[in-house]
């Protein structure tokens, strides 16, 4: 049988802000166990909650990102489960009246279309603490720092028909949210975390399956494999005449397999009633106008403009724009040295390279933007060749100076002289009369070949200083003039 | 010595002597815990004294009013309802659950209290988490009437009605989420003042329904109780639901002239079902006010009958929610060595809650539960809104709505305690008013059997000042506000 | 509406609490009491009308996003049951 997989996507962002959603506490990761979880986030008697204005500025900022409709009155609520990372027994979050409701994504796929993914909703909701179970022995700890961190739970309609469509989703969302700066997107710390209900069914029909749901899953790569191992498993058990059990399951990084979390199975009912610790969020038009007024440009925007104003393919775009500081870089090097293509090439060329092998991220970059655009320019003059201009990358890498300096201090500088050149050429054909010979008597195709033999005698006489392509035309006319 | 002469005063008469220093604080404070001494044993109103701590305070209050500074409690002893938390003080909410429990902060209400020169004695008990009529569900055991033993003081601030009428303190706090101030109140022939929801700050108050509850004073006039509002009340960051709405010197603006106020007489609340000496006694003391001009107005208030039914709904499915914190694992009682977590749970909950508690809970789950939300969770909040209505659509006609606090006086321990519903009929003509988050006051009216009995005064939101000004006026008028207990058969 | 043991029993599980078998019949029956006192609900018309969370028309007043006050852990944590190395502790949890 062939199946068609259909799935919707929940991610759970957390939204960057200096306290929590409810409390005064910090949000920053990493301190020691509940040492930022205070009488609030612990869920003390008496305790009660306020809200951030910055947790509910971001989730308009997201709803605006992505042209949804703002909830201009929207509510929280109660959602009722003991467990023991949740302090109060209940998380609020906001279940009737959420604060982003429809809108549309539009998600780049590689071969540059666009891929529609209607959003459902999405919501502002506290985060809950952290269980640890394998310090304590026979019990687990808990640690309530993470509680009361604001997140926003993005909800897609099941709109999803490969793990490569949910994998450009999530990139894309992540350069969204990046992008308006609501969340900083850190996914091993936890800033993005993915839920996916999947189900499958027989290609051509219109009902969905019964789905799975796995939950947390935490990077791009972990989704993508979290995917097919699921597609394999539902496939084999419909394959086998088989039923899918509705259930919730958890992706296992390590053994790359899901599993169903039984825990999660005992009598859901989560009892949603309105939190009566809070009040309406009132959102009107004038506050929307002022969020709007303030956006950045955002990808798809970026997107447009890199092809229009700089004429980049839409390959180089779309790795540019997707990281926000790379296409910040990307465009400081591109106005500085005038020349886009050639600064396109190189951050995606050796740049990126070197960063990989030194697994630094934009932000640690050696290289300024000033400084790349030094290079640029000099290989956009000529003065370089691109051979040079590897040498002084490597100087510029190793922070030996800017290109100028490093060009100097090494004499690199490029033979663009047409006298020199001319001596040059005179020489080698002087010097290599069978050549010569063998180039006139050959057609059209052979000389190409054979005029490579003189270019290197050149390059080698002029430690690779010569200008090729003068070089390439002045060598040519001189043979040219020989027959 | 000051000792017994002060017991029974009111806390204006008790500020005037502060500053004119024929009473120091340290004085009336020794006084006062003299006596929680001499009658707690019998009473059992008060769970935790302070004395040390009261007297430390006392002695600054004393040091400061020489200086002559002052502000409007300085110096005055009290006694905060156990569900308030104190830093570093027990808060057990009346319950097992929290028998152990230190807060490490205090509520809004105990801090404002203290800024304004209160000295704390101690705290009072409870029904368990405020969760009923008669302090009959608390841990810490029933509160005695002080004017019958073998009565109960009412409930929910059972423990600060019985102190206050047993010269513990001349002022309490308590909270009012169905009837909670008001009914006690009029079990003890005090008066007892519920402000409108969202005048007094929650945070710091342990909750029971969020959407209901609100602290309040409980002292022996209204004078008192306006002196005590002012200094409980005003916006609160920390509190969501705290209103925005200017705080009046409540106690400075009294005024005993009430000619031509308009009184709403609710048909509902003097119908057949009202008990006779009840209504000649609600009746007697809206005479008193008739002939100081007020006009008396029939009312309807056509949806009061499900009020009860919505209360029953509302506040045990918020209740559900807010008790759920006590797990066991951050602070509260644990049960002895759990299997797992499962078994941590429920046995923590089962052994840590009285039965009311966990009857409340249970309700509270159903009526949010999948399937019943609809036909009672939503419905109630429906049906609260069409009871608000009733009553905004009284307040064209009136400026205050009068009516019973209670439907009898203090009844014998054990008669209601098997029937939940019974009890549960306590609070039939307060509940609305908690539902519609209104002002509501109960004020002395007499007397049945020797027992006292209350009258309810209702106001428009944000309008205290009207109903503390007719209360008022009916104590310049009568004097059943000052009668105090004899405290007749106490153990010491 | 009425209700059975069976379904006071979901709802204490959902409520984490522990009816015994002995006290069963009679929460039941009080339990029941109580829910025929609220299924008054059931003869009022609410048709259209607005579901009031609370008693005032107010909105949500919003806090500015600044780190109030460093929490004082050992205060907080003084009345945990148990405790170890600032976690607290439960019987270990499986998922």
């Amino acid at each position: 049988m062939s199946w068609e997989i259909v799935m919707g996507l929940e991610v759970h962002l957390q939204l960057a802000t200096q306290s929590k959603i409810f409390s005064g506490s910090a949000t920053q990761f990493g301190a020691a166990p509940n040492q930022q979880a205070d009488a609030v986030d612990l869920g003390m008697p008496g305790m009660l909650p306020v809200l951030n204005e910055e947790a509910v500025r971001h989730a308009v900022k997201f709803g605006l990102g992505i042209g949804a409709r703002i909830g201009k009155r929207s509510v929280f609520d109660r959602k009722n489960y003991f467990y023991p990372d949740l302090p109060k027994g209940y998380q609020v979050s906001q279940f009737f009246s959420p604060i982003v409701c429809e809108g549309v994504f539009d998600v780049p796929l590689e071969d540059g279309s666009l891929y529609p993914i209607r959003i459902t909703r999405a919501h502002l909701e506290e985060d809950a603490g952290k269980s640890v179970h394998d310090i304590f022995g026979h019990e687990t700890g808990i640690d309530l720092n993470r509680a009361g961190t604001p997140l926003l739970e993005i909800v897609t309609e099941p709109d999803f028909r490969s793990a490569e469509q949910a994998v450009a989703y999530l990139k894309a969302l992540h350069s969204l949210v990046t992008y308006l700066g609501i969340s900083d997107g850190n996914m091993a710390e936890g800033s993005m975390r993915c839920d996916i209900n999947i189900s499958l069914r027989e290609k051509g029909s219109d009902e969905l399956g019964t789905r799975t749901e796995i939950k947390n899953v935490n990077s791009f790569r972990f989704v993508e494999r979290a995917i097919h191992y699921e597609y394999e498993r539902q496939a084999d058990i419909l394959d086998g005449g088989g039923c899918i059990t509705q259930e919730t399951r958890l992706y296992d990084a390590e053994q790359n397999t899901t599993r169903s979390m039984r825990s999660k199975e005992v009598a859901n009912d989560y009892r949603y009633f309105p939190e009566p610790d809070l009040l309406p969020i009132v959102i009107d038009d004038s506050y929307i106008d002022t969020v709007r007024q303030n956006l950045p440009e955002l990808p798809a925007a970026k997107r447009a403009r890199f092809l229009a104003e700089y004429g980049l393919t839409e390959y180089d775009t779309n790795l540019l724009v997707p990281n926000h500081a790379i296409a910040d870089y990307f465009e400081a090097v591109a106005e500085s040295s005038g020349a886009p293509k050639l600064a396109a090439n190189w951050i995606l060329g050796d740049l990126s390279a070197a960063l990989n092998r030194s697994e630094l991220s934009i932000e640690a970059n050696p290289i300024s933007a000033e400084l790349l655009a030094g290079l640029v320019s000099r290989i956009n003059d000529g003065t370089l060749s691109s051979k040079l201009a590897k040498q002084v990358f490597e100087a510029l890498w190793n922070e030996e100076g800017d290109t100028d300096e490093i060009i100097a201090a090494r004499g690199l500088k490029q033979v663009s002289d047409s006298g020199a050149l001319e001596y040059m050429v005179d020489d080698v054909i002087a010097n290599n009369p069978d050549q010569v010979a063998q180039y006139i008597a050959a057609d059209d195709a052979k000389r190409k070949k054979l005029s490579g033999f003189f270019v290197g005698q050149i390059m080698k006489a002029s430690k690779g200083q010569a200008n090729p392509q003068m070089l390439n035309e002045l060598l040519l006319k001189k043979l040219e003039d020989q027959s | 010595m000051a000792e017994d002469s002060v017991l029974g005063m009111s806390v204006s008469a008790l500020q005037m002597m502060l500053r004119k220093r024929s009473v120091s604080s340290v004085e009336l404070t020794e006084a006062f815990i003299g006596r929680i001494a001499a009658a707690n044993e019998s009473l059992n109103a008060v769970v935790t004294v302070c004395a040390e701590q009261a007297l430390e305070q006392a002695q600054e209050a004393d040091a400061a009013l020489g200086r002559g500074e002052y502000r409007s409690l300085t110096g005055m002893p009290i006694l905060h309802k156990d569900i308030f938390c104190t830093r570093g003080v027990r808060t057990t909410c009346g319950s097992k659950m929290l028998e152990d429990f230190v807060p490490a902060y205090d509520a809004t209400v105990v801090t404002k209290m203290k800024a304004e020169g209160a000295i704390m004695l101690g705290k009072c008990n409870m029904d368990e988490f405020a969760m009923g009529s008669s302090n009959e569900t608390s841990y810490f055991g029933t509160v005695k009437n002080p004017w019958n033993l073998d009565c109960v003081p009412g409930g929910s601030s059972g423990g600060s009605a019985a102190a206050i009428a047993a010269g513990m303190a001349p002022l309490v706090t308590g909270t009012d989420t169905g009837g909670s101030i008001r009914q006690p109140a009029s079990l003890c022939g005090l008066t007892g003042l519920k402000p409108t929801y969202g005048r007094v700050s929650r945070l710091g108050i342990i909750a029971f329904a969020s959407s209901l509850d609100q602290a309040g004073p409980m002292a022996h006039t209204a004078e008192d109780c306006a002196i005590a509002l002012t200094a409980m009340s005003g916006i609160d960051p920390g509190d969501s639901t705290s209103a925005d709405i200017p705080v009046s010197d409540f106690h400075g603006a009294l005024d005993t002239q009430i000619d031509g106020l308009r009184i709403g007489l609710p048909r509902e609340y003097f119908n057949d079902s009202l008990d006779n000496a009840v209504r000649e006694r609600v009746m007697a003391a809206l005479a008193e006010l008739e002939k100081a001009g007020a006009v008396l107005v029939d009312i309807d208030l056509p949806h009061s009958h499900y009020a009860i039914a919505t209360y029953y709904v509302i506040a045990p499915a918020e209740a559900s929610a807010n008790l759920a914190r006590y797990d066991g694992v951050r602070f509260g009682y644990r049960c002895e060595a759990p299997q797992d977590l499962e078994d941590l749970y429920r046995r923590s909950r089962s052994e840590g809650f009285g039965e009311e508690v966990q009857r409340r809970i249970l309700v509270g789950t159903y009526a949010l539960s999948a399937g019943f939300y609809d036909a009672y969770f939503n419905k109630a909040q429906q049906v609260r809104r069409i009871i608000t209505e009733d009553f905004h659509h009284a307040f064209e006609q009136v400026d205050i709505i009068a009516g019973p606090s209670a439907p009898g006086v203090a009844f014998p321990f054990g008669t209601k305690q098997t029937d939940p519903v019974a009890m549960y009929m306590e609070d039939i003509y307060t509940l609305a008013v908690n539902l519609a988050g209104l002002p509501g006051l109960s004020a002395p009216a007499g007397f049945i059997d020797g027992m006292p009995i209350g009258i309810q005064l209702i106001g428009k939101p944000f309008d205290e000042q009207t109903i503390l000004n007719t209360a008022h006026r009916l104590q310049t008028d009568t004097d059943f506000h000052m009668a105090r207990p004899t405290l007749q058969g106490l153990a010491s | 509406m009425s209700v059975t043991s069976r379904d006071l029993e979901k709802m204490a599980l959902l409520a984490r609490l522990e009816i015994t078998e002995t006290d069963l019949p009679d929460v039941t029956e009080r339990f029941s009491r109580v829910l025929s006192l609220v299924n008054e609900l059931n003869t009022i018309d609410t048709d259209g009308v607005i579901p009031m969370s609370n008693p005032h028309d107010m909105e949500q007043r919003l806090r500015e996003d600044s780190i109030a006050h460093p929490s004082d852990r050992e205060a907080l944590m003084a009345s945990a049951p148990a405790q170890q190395d600032g976690y607290f502790l439960v019987p270990k949890v499986i998922d």
